[in-house]
């Protein structure tokens, strides 16, 4: 029920935020519903699809597993954060030469996950790719495109270009 | 016809400066997606707006005997609850049939259920909050009496006489039934040295998008207009059933779609619950929004396939194909899905199947029963993987019988490509298909040889390898004898409106929509190539019923070759429009001058004589100038159905590889192949990514998705742990080669690309772990899915 309420403060992508939530709200649906970042999207609830996929204190969480109430003192970052610091400018733009993306629903959820292995360093085989993206479900893709991307941008970071 | 790689192809009529046809050019507005700033109907958020959540009946059959919403009432949020009954006297049930579909019947569907629940997961009271948490709570304060029904669930068992007849005033449990007989199939069969009989097994799924259903309603009393933002494939179809079903003039809905995230054949039926959401929007005086849960979705999202297929072939030793034979069997739920007809996909297997192959001997019969589970209607592909994985297993049961190679045989079978046009077994008509070339293409493309080589020399090892092949033909650019021959207000023509804006650019508003196909880059490549400008110039409107030209939207893989069309002859006719007014300004002959990449040119030469800003400044702001009696039309409109043919059929070849653990019963997924045939190739990465992503929805269908209901009518795997998805991991690599074989039908010559992968991919993974098992003298397979579990029963080994 809804009667348990309360107060967190945290920082969404780098903004300070203090909100009264209910002990209930998933941190998906708070960023989503009281802060409007609708780039984060829901697509199961159960933790399977990736699509709610935002980074707390630096590694990527399922938005829709997490409470809003486990945040405090949290750092939270979504798609919109790292498009505006261009942290992913290169993913976001590999994705759409590639045509990683049909409708889009997945690819937050996919760039973060994405970005979290680039981020190790190193050039990804294509089978690690698979691999570290498969707890993001796309269903448009096939996912061949996803990671042709993913690939090239690796290989760019490591300075091979492609 | 010639064999393109991602290269533009060469094209008389297409051929002008500057053409973006047959170009990999980037999707216009997609950073949008990439930067979390699309507008997908969950996200939308009105003034006053209120969330609906349903109470839906845990029994696949039963009656209501009373709802008792005191306490729902009362909990905190909640605006108001709403019964079936209170509900039914602000919107009209439906009955989904169509004309064409000879015989076939359903029984009225509320948009809420009155009375009865007729499956687990229907509908039968509805509670507004003011938020969906809200609205849910007071769900489970609703207190709603039952009374069991005998739930029908067994197909095979839908027409005994012991069975309880769902619909009582439709006499029995049958849609649907068509019986057709083509040749001589007897005289066939009489003929073959061999005849194989077997029966294929094709079990439900569902599109599993990843944006559940949504919509928000906003019925707005004081200028009385229904606005519906709905995540949909056709909007001008659901205008016209929204109002036809709320008592309103179509004048006075809207129907905004904008960012859809997946859609897939999902998205283009009527559902109960949207209906129910637009009903309580006018009810309530205020924006309603309902989302769909994903547990809502297993259970409500129209379900697919569910064919059981008695087949047979007969075959000469020499290859030659005698006869077919099918009998079809598929449960589609209680209703007829609405308003297109859960009648389509059966007729559609009988129409499909024997395919691209000469033999006309041929028999079936399909028969549609009604049963209490969640409603099956038309999915991605629509019959083509059903009748595609028949025909070719049939085809590959026959070679490895009489001994010959599967390339061989249908070599030896498929119709020539040089004899058309001509017709398939069913009579299905075929333009121009180009089967054989396909099938060459492929063979280089995989390195058959060198596969089968390898194949061996791994068996050897005790390492079970397949290869498996899958011709296929499929349906686009549906003509009005899809639905508007049956009586369906569905759209088989398209519009598009070009304007020039003041400063030289173009906006298109098309009656297609996206959903992320990338129907938006193909019509701004055609007016971009057609008209003359940049394509960054080019801004596409579409997905809105008060701002764009009646059309059909994006379903049945129309969008390119019939928005296409009509994108491109709008833009050529804006370029008339134009060089009339260019030429009386610059004093020339309008047919001596062309547009090229913004600027008007000599047609000869190419000498650029006026900025196309230029012409738009002096028409819009100093039309004074222009010579007396000149009138600037700087806004043209085209529409297109095609007319020669009902449908333009393509076709390809697809080529699995893949290993069976013959220990765990698991398949590896190695890799994958397609050549198809989609006419001229607007953009060939957009139409690879059509195949790749259609490829392993057929996949998914071949080894993983399965909707499991026990006998009393309960899903029991209406999650997605429980319910498998292909994810990145299982896939493979998927290579894609094309065939271009323009149909003469338009001046484009475009086809459609979008359900290619679809059809072809399960056969192919069949036959390709039939193969692999074959050395082992395992039973064919022919129950999909292919989970390990029947891979080791097939193996003797549980």
């Amino acid at each position: 029920m809804s009667d348990m309420r309360c107060d967190v403060s945290l920082t969404v992508n780098g903004e300070q935020v203090n909100e009264t939530v209910d002990a209930r709200q998933t941190l998906v649906d708070f960023l989503r519903e009281q802060l409007v970042l609708t780039g984060s999207h829901v697509g199961c609830e159960h933790g399977v699809c990736g699509a709610c996929t935002v980074r707390v204190n630096g590694l990527i969480v399922r938005g829709c597993l997490m409470l809003a109430a486990q945040c405090e003192g949290a750092k939270v970052e979504t798609i919109e954060g790292l498009s505006d610091t261009g942290e992913i400018a290169d993913l976001q733009a590999a994705f759409e030469k590639r045509n990683a993306l049909q409708c889009g629903f997945c690819t937050p959820g996919m760039l973060l996950t994405a970005q979290e292995l680039l981020a190790a360093g190193g050039v990804p085989s294509r089978e690690q790719i698979r691999e570290h993206i498969s707890g993001n479900y796309c269903r448009c893709t096939g996912y061949h495109a996803i990671v042709d991307a993913i690939e090239a941008v690796a290989q760019q970071r490591a300075g091979g270009g492609k | 016809m010639k064999i393109v790689d991602d290269s533009p192809p060469i094209l008389t009529a297409l051929d002008r400066p500057n053409s973006y046809i047959g170009r990999a050019v980037p999707r216009p507005n997609i950073a949008r997606l990439t930067q979390g700033r699309a507008q997908y109907v969950s996200d939308v958020t009105l003034p006053r707006m209120a969330h609906v959540a349903f109470v839906r009946s845990p029994h696949a059959h039963a009656k209501i005997t009373s709802i008792d919403a005191t306490d729902a009432k009362k909990s905190p949020g909640v605006i108001a609850v709403v019964t079936g009954a209170e509900l039914a006297r602000v919107i009209t049930p439906w009955v989904g049939v169509l004309t064409h579909l000879k015989g076939i019947k359903s029984a009225p569907q509320h948009a809420i259920a009155v009375d009865r629940a007729c499956w687990a997961g229907e509908a039968v009271c509805a509670v507004v909050a003011r938020s969906r948490a809200e609205a849910e709570d007071g769900c489970e304060l609703v207190h709603v009496d039952y009374e069991e029904l005998t739930a029908v669930t067994d197909p095979e068992t839908a027409l005994d006489p012991a069975t309880l007849v769902i619909h009582p005033s439709l006499g029995d449990n049958l849609t649907f039934e068509r019986v057709h007989v083509a040749g001589d199939p007897d005289k066939g069969f009489a003929e073959a040295d061999q005849v194989i009989e077997t029966t294929f097994v094709f079990g439900r799924h569902t599109g599993v998008t990843n944006e559940p259903r949504s919509i928000v309603a906003d019925w707005n009393p004081g200028d009385q207009r229904m606005t519906v933002y709905q995540g949909t494939q056709a909007p001008h179809m659901m205008q016209n059933l929204f109002a036809k079903h709320l008592g309103l003039q179509e004048h006075q809905v809207r129907v905004v779609t904008k960012d859809v995230g997946g859609s897939f054949g999902i998205k283009v039926h009527t559902y109960a619950d949207e209906m129910a959401a637009v009903a309580l929007s006018k009810l309530l005086r205020r924006p309603i929004k309902f989302v769909a849960d994903r547990i809502e979705s297993f259970v409500t999202d129209i379900h697919a396939r569910d064919h059981r297929v008695n087949a047979r072939i007969g075959v000469k030793n020499d290859g030659t194909i005698t006869a077919w034979a099918i009998d079809d069997l598929t449960g589609i739920g209680p209703y007829s899905v609405y308003p297109r007809t859960s009648g389509i996909e059966a007729n559609q297997v009988v129409n499909l199947t024997g395919g691209p192959y000469v033999c006309g001997n041929y028999k079936a019969r399909a028969r549609v029963v009604f049963q209490n589970k969640n409603v099956m209607c038309q999915y991605r592909a629509v019959g083509h993987p059903i009748a595609t994985a028949v025909t070719e297993g049939l085809v590959e049961l026959a070679a490895a019988k009489i001994g010959m190679d599967p390339l061989e045989i249908r070599r030896r079978n498929l119709i020539p490509d040089d004899a058309h046009p001509s017709q398939g077994p069913s009579g299905i008509k075929f333009e121009a298909l180009s089967n054989h070339e396909a099938l060459a293409h492929l063979d280089a493309m995989m390195n058959y040889a060198g596969l089968r080589a390898e194949q061996e020399k791994l068996r050897r090892q005790g390492i079970y390898r397949g290869i498996g092949f899958a011709s296929f033909v499929e349906v686009t650019n549906p003509s009005a004898a899809f639905y508007g021959v049956g009586g369906a207000r569905i759209s088989a023509q398209d519009g598009a409106t070009v304007r020039l804006d003041s400063t030289g650019a173009v906006f298109c508003h098309t009656g297609v929509s996206e959903q992320g196909q990338g129907a938006e880059a193909v019509i701004a490549q055609c007016v971009a190539s057609s008209f003359g400008v940049p394509i960054e110039r080019v801004r596409v409107i579409m997905g809105d019923t008060d701002n764009t030209p009646y059309g059909g939207g994006t379903w049945a893989s129309r969008a390119a070759g019939i928005g296409g069309e009509a994108a491109w002859q709008a833009g050529k006719a804006l370029r008339q429009n134009v060089l009339a007014v260019a030429g009386s300004i610059l004093q020339a002959k309008p047919e001596t001058l062309d547009i090229n990449n913004g600027v008007v040119v000599d047609k000869a030469g190419g000498a650029e004589r006026i900025s196309l800003d230029e012409v738009a400044r002096i028409a819009y702001f100093r039309p004074d100038t222009l010579p007396a009696g000149v009138q600037a039309e700087l806004v043209a409109t085209r529409h297109y159905v095609p007319r020669q043919w009902a449908f333009s059929f393509t076709n390809g070849i697809q080529a699995s590889w893949l290993e069976v653990d013959t220990d765990s019963g698991f398949v590896t997924l190695l890799k994958h192949w397609c050549v198809e045939d989609c006419g001229t190739v607007i953009n060939p990465q957009l139409v690879d990514e059509q195949v790749r992503g259609g490829v392993v929805q057929g996949i998914g269908a071949a080894l993983f998705e399965h909707c499991q209901y026990d006998a009393r009518g309960q899903l029991l795997n209406g999650n997605m742990a429980d319910y498998l998805v292909p994810m990145a991991v299982e896939m493979p690599d998927i290579e894609v080669g094309h065939v271009v074989t323009p149909t003469a039908d338009s001046e484009l010559g475009a086809k459609g690309a979008g359900e290619a992968g679809t059809a072809g991919a399960p056969g192919s993974v069949m036959n390709a772990i039939n193969d692999a098992l074959r050395p082992l003298g395992a039973a064919p397979l022919t129950d999909m899915p292919f989970t390990p579990d029947k891979i080791l029963r097939a193996l003797g080994k549980v």
